[in-house]
C-alpha cells in the first residue's frame, strides 16, 4: 500500500491523480476505468478540500492499494476535518430536464456509480471514504 | 486545457482539448460567457477532451439551460470514456450529444 499526505487543497489534485495513477500504471488500465478512478478521485478529494476544513485547511491521505487476482484498486481517503458523509446525501434525480435541473450535486453521484465499492465511515476523529474498483 | 474559440456569427464553437476538471473549468465558463452573447447555436467540440469531470458537467448544464432560452446547443465528437460520464447521470437522454 502506498500513502501520500497532502494538504487539502484544490491546487493539489493534480498531484493526487498523478500520485494515484502511478501506482496503477503497471497493470494497464483502460481508459474507460482511468478515467472513472481519476473522476473518482477528483470529486472526493475536492469535497475535502472543500468542506473538511472549511475555513481553515489541513491534510488529507490518500492510500491506494492494488490487489491482485481478481485485480481491483481500493483507495482510501482520510481526514481529521468536520464529520461529513458525503454518500449521505440523496442522489440527484437523473430524469428531469435541462430545465428543472439543478447545477450541482452530480459529483458523488458519479463516483456511487462508477465503482464497485463505496464506503464511509467516522472512526477516531476522522473521515474515511474507501473506494473500489475491478480493473 | 486548452479552449479554441471560433465564432461564425450568430454559431459559437468552443473545441475543448485535455482534461475537463475542478481546476481548468472555470476557463471554459470564461470562454462562454465571454463570446455567448447573441450566439443562437452553441457547439462544444469535444474530440480532444479525454477527461472530464463534474465541474465540466456542471458548465455544460448551465450553459444548456442558458441556450434554452435562445437557441440551440450541442456537443460533438464525444470519445468514449467522457460518453460515460453523460449516460450515468442521464444527460444524455436530455441533450444533444453526438459521440465520435
Amino acid at each position: 500500500m502506498k500513502e501520500l499526505k497532502i494538504e487539502a487543497t484544490p491546487q493539489n489534485l493534480d498531484s493526487v491523480i498523478q500520485f494515484v495513477d502511478e501506482q496503477l500504471e503497471e497493470y494497464g488500465c483502460g481508459m474507460k476505468q482511468q478515467m472513472a478512478i481519476d473522476l473518482a478521485v477528483e470529486e472526493l478529494f475536492v469535497n475535502i478540500a472543500h468542506y473538511a476544513y472549511n475555513p481553515e485547511t489541513g491534510y488529507a491521505s490518500v492510500l491506494v492499494d492494488v490487489i491482485k487476482d481478481p485485480l481491483s484498486v481500493e483507495i482510501t481517503f482520510i481526514d481529521n476535518g468536520k464529520p461529513y458523509d458525503p454518500l449521505a446525501k440523496s442522489d440527484p434525480d437523473t430524469s428531469l430536464s435541462v430545465e428543472d435541473r439543478p447545477i450541482g450535486g452530480m459529483g458523488i453521484f458519479l463516483v456511487k456509480k462508477s465503482m464497485d465499492l463505496v464506503n464511509y465511515e467516522y472512526k477516531d476523529g476522522k473521515n474515511i471514504l474507501t473506494i473500489k474498483k475491478n480493473i | 486545457m486548452n479552449v479554441n474559440v471560433q465564432k461564425e456569427g450568430a454559431k459559437l464553437i468552443l473545441g475543448v482539448e485535455g482534461k475537463l476538471s475542478t481546476n481548468t473549468a472555470p476557463a471554459l465558463e470564461k470562454a462562454m460567457k465571454d463570446n455567448v452573447e447573441g450566439v443562437t447555436e452553441l457547439v462544444f467540440d469535444f474530440e480532444k477532451l479525454d477527461y472530464m469531470a463534474s465541474a465540466g458537467l456542471r458548465i455544460l448544464l448551465s450553459s444548456a439551460k442558458i441556450m434554452k432560452k435562445k437557441g440551440s446547443m450541442k456537443i460533438i465528437n464525444v470519445t468514449e470514456p467522457v460518453m460515460e460520464v453523460f449516460n450515468l447521470t442521464g444527460l444524455s437522454d436530455v441533450m444533444d450529444i453526438e459521440t465520435i
